[in-house]
């Protein structure tokens, strides 16, 4: 046991400045990434260390994992959002002091400390990337997807943003402007997209239903409510 | 520094890759390693910026070939023995060293919480005067610091305006390396896309940074 976590630990001190593992494949179908086990075990190795040394608690672990898991995601941020569409007074508060109006709906915390939301209109259409690092409203979306942290995304949002929002499938005309937002500081932002058509009729909780994580960051738009399905 | 995280406007990174389940994290090992980072992050002997900065120094070819959690990993791996965690001994060895002296867990499961609920805001209330003002027009100053700095390579020496004073905070340049918090002006400021890359990008639209009083000129 000893003698194979040795190797485990060995290995991951090479991992900090030499080559370890084949890059992920980010394909399509991600169950046949080539997510290297020793890579797995090399992590568990480090985790037996600390925990021996009394420097972490395995149980504030667990706490950490089971809450960006399992309960804070974008869910949260489409109760903002259908609420800012729902409420016009609860919108104003929204976009003039996102901290205490994302805070009436109980959302709020690490990676979310301080907040702005952005406002799409047919004229402006607001994109969210971190070209640095991977900086994400966590709170309102949860941790980002594969994507948002890849170097793709992160080097052509700015240079090219209308490219990369037709890649999402979004072709924006010229007569829109494209507000991209570079998360350089400690604030985090949400895009506010626009309603959709043939939503008059709908409540909050049914508002929320048709909101996706890709119009919350800006590389869509939320689709108007499929005609004939019940809700 | 003028590493290749500083990625924004590169070209040749290839196709933007959504997968059809987005999960954020896909594998339990990254999952430990990002509660792992925060679980030490609170004992307080680095910051967020500290960190972001070792991530930014795993070498380029490294860093392009490595995958988020297998980057934060290794220079996680670099950071424990730097700030006196673990030995590059105990490292090696995968246990601790004898006679060793077990801690008390800084990060309790009532504290996780905590974080998760209040995070660890950067701003800090202390009587800074702006050095500039909404509507102001500016330049990025053209820096070049081999330490961290948050002031993208595609900004330096750009004209802009400033569209909103967010507050006092943190100034990264110097936090992330145990230099003091020095704390100042962040401003939302306004870029406009022909600005930054000439006339193939649309004359209306825009970039908006988040940038520090220490990064700009008034213009």
């Amino acid at each position: 046991m000893t003698t194979s976590r040795r190797d485990f630990l060995s290995a991951a001190v090479t991992a900090a400045g030499a080559a370890l593992t084949p890059e992920l494949h980010h394909t399509h179908d991600h169950e046949h990434q080539a997510v290297p086990s020793d890579l797995a075990l090399r992590v568990k190795a480090l985790e037996s260390l600390l925990v021996e040394k009394g420097l972490v608690d395995r149980a504030a672990l667990d706490t950490l994992i089971d809450a960006y898991e399992h309960k804070i995601g974008p869910r949260n941020g489409a109760h903002v959002v259908a609420r800012a569409w729902a409420d016009p007074a609860y919108k104003q508060r929204l976009l003039t002091n996102a901290d205490a109006a994302i805070a009436e709906l109980g959302y709020g915390g690490m990676q979310g400390e301080h907040m702005v939301v952005v406002e799409n209109t047919p004229k402006v259409h607001n994109m969210i990337v971190c070209t640095l690092c991977s900086c994400y409203p966590w709170p309102v979306l949860g941790l980002p997807p594969v994507w948002y942290k890849s170097a793709p995304y992160r080097s052509r949002s700015v240079i090219d943003p209308r490219g990369v929002l037709r890649a999402f499938g979004l072709d924006l005309p010229a007569d829109v402007a494209v507000r991209v937002w570079d998360r350089t500081a400690g604030w985090r932002y949400l895009v506010l997209p626009e309603r959709p058509a043939g939503t008059a009729q709908l409540g909050e909780e049914q508002l929320a239903a048709l909101v996706t994580r890709d119009s919350m960051v800006g590389v869509g738009k939320v689709a108007p409510p499929q005609v004939g399905v019940s809700a | 520094m003028n590493g290749v995280h500083d990625m924004g406007g590169m070209h040749g990174m290839g196709p933007i890759q959504k997968e059809k389940n987005e999960l954020a994290l896909h594998e339990n090992w990254e999952w430990r390693v990002f509660a792992l980072r925060r679980a030490m992050g609170a004992w307080g002997k680095w910051n967020i910026d500290v960190t972001r900065h070792e991530v930014e120094l795993v070498p380029p070819a490294e860093y392009l070939r490595m995958g988020y959690s297998e980057r934060q990993f290794a220079a996680f791996l670099v950071l424990l023995p730097k700030r006196g965690f673990i030995t590059p001994e105990e490292l090696e060895a995968g246990k601790p060293a004898p006679g060793y002296h077990v801690a008390t867990p800084a990060l309790t499961v009532e504290k996780a919480a905590t974080l998760i609920a209040k995070g660890v805001p950067a701003n800090r209330d202390v009587p800074v005067a702006p050095r500039f003002q909404a509507g102001q027009r500016v330049r990025a100053r053209n820096i070049n610091p081999v330490g961290h700095t948050r002031l993208p390579r595609y900004a330096r020496g750009k004209l802009g305006v400033i569209h909103r004073d967010h507050g006092v905070f943190v100034f990264p340049d110097t936090n992330a390396h145990f230099l003091g918090e020095k704390p100042q002006h962040v401003y939302s400021v306004r870029f406009g896309s022909r600005e930054l890359w000439g006339q193939q990008a649309a004359p209306q639209d825009s970039i908006y940074l988040d940038l520090w009083d220490d990064y700009l000129d008034s213009a």
